[in-house]
């Protein structure tokens, strides 16, 4: 192992050079474009032995990822905001024909207004894609996760594509000390990609993203819908595996801080939780028994785990940096729901904040968490800057 | 359907039979839809190499590879949309308008 000093873009870089990927079809975007030049850099040096296609466009790349992975090559792609978008309709090819491609998407703001910063806006168009969608917090734990990425995606219980998710700027432009794995060490928690059957070849052709008709069709969906939850499980034993080896973990699909004797909590994704760790430890400081959850996993959406980390807790606020026009932010309706089916009757309050890029400071997040306690604002679900103004 | 053998119709009648993702052998899984065609596929077998380029390509798995190595389209469940024929490096095979 050696330390080096990197962003959250060279991080996963790191990750997928130890990963070893046979392809990486990718076309750059900021704020992912130092990811995929790390890259190609890795292979124009000779250090990564892999087919680096330079695609004219973003659906081109998934696109390609398709066709490599579809004959079985280890496959990575990466992607931003308006290009994630651009690439969208060939998520769910990817995920119906059951190909373990992974990527990574430097969340950034969706236009209009048109802006380069980020937010998590453009990974809920993909939400219900079919791929199983990761957040990470800093940039040790994007690299640490880019590797469980590849062992996840190609675990025989899942065979789905999965995206780790990176806050754009916050994360990805943010230089951090990053623990790099010995490549030896990787190959031992990451060996080579299995062989499939649904895997073609040569000598087992076979023709590709096929059509069902109205009989068969949902048939496929529900099966497809069934592994998919197999994800959950299957990550938490790559994780323990993944710590057992390096020594980090990072709490499975649901992370938790201070949450054994929490009466109040947040719920977030992403970089947003470094902030809000500081807030509950002031909090904590000031008698206040407050605690956070950090959710990694949104799709599938852990359900059971959830519930269990917010058994005794008497109100939770969720940090959305998104929002569902018209509705409310989308990792509150799927909290609601989950809170729903456990019949739990929480206080539940939503604040949507950091669109665009827009600063979180401490302070809106400490109100958040106070709005639990002294309900100075009565809206449920509101816009971070109405904390302070309400 | 025509009685291939290299590629038999398999029957699903539980969600157990179903194949893993949707890219398999040809004719596994498809719905009539020859009421669609305007024009046919047909094949040159002078021309045709066996690459199997058709075969990866037909949205519908509607292409066949007989023992003989040779390439036969399924009429009955072929609907005319051309993509084989475009992506024929030899242009071995014709769209032929159906009468």
């Amino acid at each position: 192992m050696n330390d080096k000093f990197l962003n959250g873009n060279e991080a996963v870089a790191y990750g997928v050079l130890l990963a070893k990927p046979h392809v990486v079809a990718a076309y750059p975007i900021t704020p992912q474009t130092k990811a995929v030049e790390k890259i190609s850099q890795f292979v124009q040096d000779g250090d990564l032995d892999c087919e680096y296609m330079h695609v004219e466009s973003e659906h081109s790349a998934m696109a390609c990822s398709i066709g490599a992975s579809s004959v079985g090559a280890r496959t990575f792609t990466a992607t931003s905001s308006q290009g994630l978008l651009y690439m969208l309709e060939c998520l769910p090819y990817a995920s119906g024909a059951r190909l373990p491609i992974v990527m990574m998407n430097a969340n950034r703001a969706i236009a209009t207004p048109w802006n380069i910063y980020g937010d998590q806006m453009d990974i809920m168009y993909a939400l219900n894609s079919g791929w199983v969608q990761l957040f990470v917090e800093d940039a040790q734990e994007a690299l640490d996760v880019t590797l469980q990425a590849f062992k996840l995606a190609e675990h025989k219980d899942v065979l789905a594509p999965v995206v780790v998710n990176l806050d754009g700027f916050v994360l990805t432009h943010t230089y951090e000390k990053v623990s790099i794995p010995a490549s030896s060490e990787v190959d031992a928690f990451l060996p080579p990609i299995a062989k499939y059957d649904h895997i073609m070849s040569d000598e087992h052709p076979m023709s590709m993203c096929i059509s069902a008709g109205n009989h068969q069709n949902q048939g496929f969906k529900q099966l497809q819908h069934e592994a998919l939850f197999n994800a959950e499980g299957v990550f938490e034993t790559i994780e323990r595996e993944f710590s057992t080896q390096f020594g980090r973990a990072y709490g499975g699909a649901v992370d938790s801080y201070r949450m054994d004797d929490a009466e109040i909590a947040m719920l977030t994704t992403g970089s947003v939780t470094g902030t809000a760790r500081v807030v509950v430890d002031e909090l904590r400081r000031e008698g206040i028994k407050a605690g956070l959850i950090k959710l990694r996993m949104v799709r599938p959406f852990p359900t059971k785990r959830l519930l269990e980390v917010v058994a005794d807790l008497k109100g939770l606020v969720v940090f959305d940096k998104n929002v569902s026009f018209g509705y409310e932010g989308t990792i509150f309706t799927n909290v609601n729901s989950a809170l729903m089916q456990s019949g739990k009757m929480l206080k539940v309050e939503n604040v949507i904040g950091g669109l665009g890029g827009r600063d979180i400071p401490h302070h809106e997040i400490k109100s958040a968490y106070m709005n639990l306690i002294d309900k100075k604002n009565s809206k449920q679900v509101r816009f971070s800057d109405e904390e302070v103004t309400a | 359907m025509k009685n291939f053998k290299m590629s038999p119709k398999p029957v699903l009648k539980s969600l157990n039979d179903y194949p893993m993702g949707s890219s398999m052998p040809s004719f596994h899984i498809t719905e009539g839809n020859a009421g669609w065609r305007v024009y046919r596929p047909v094949i040159n077998h002078e021309k045709c190499v066996s690459c199997y380029r058709c075969y990866y390509v037909c949205p519908d798995g509607a292409i066949h590879k007989e023992e003989d190595n040779s390439f036969h389209v399924d009429y009955d469940f072929c609907k005319g949309c051309g993509v084989c024929a475009h992506e024929c490096k030899l242009k071995a095979i014709d769209m032929v308008k159906e009468a």
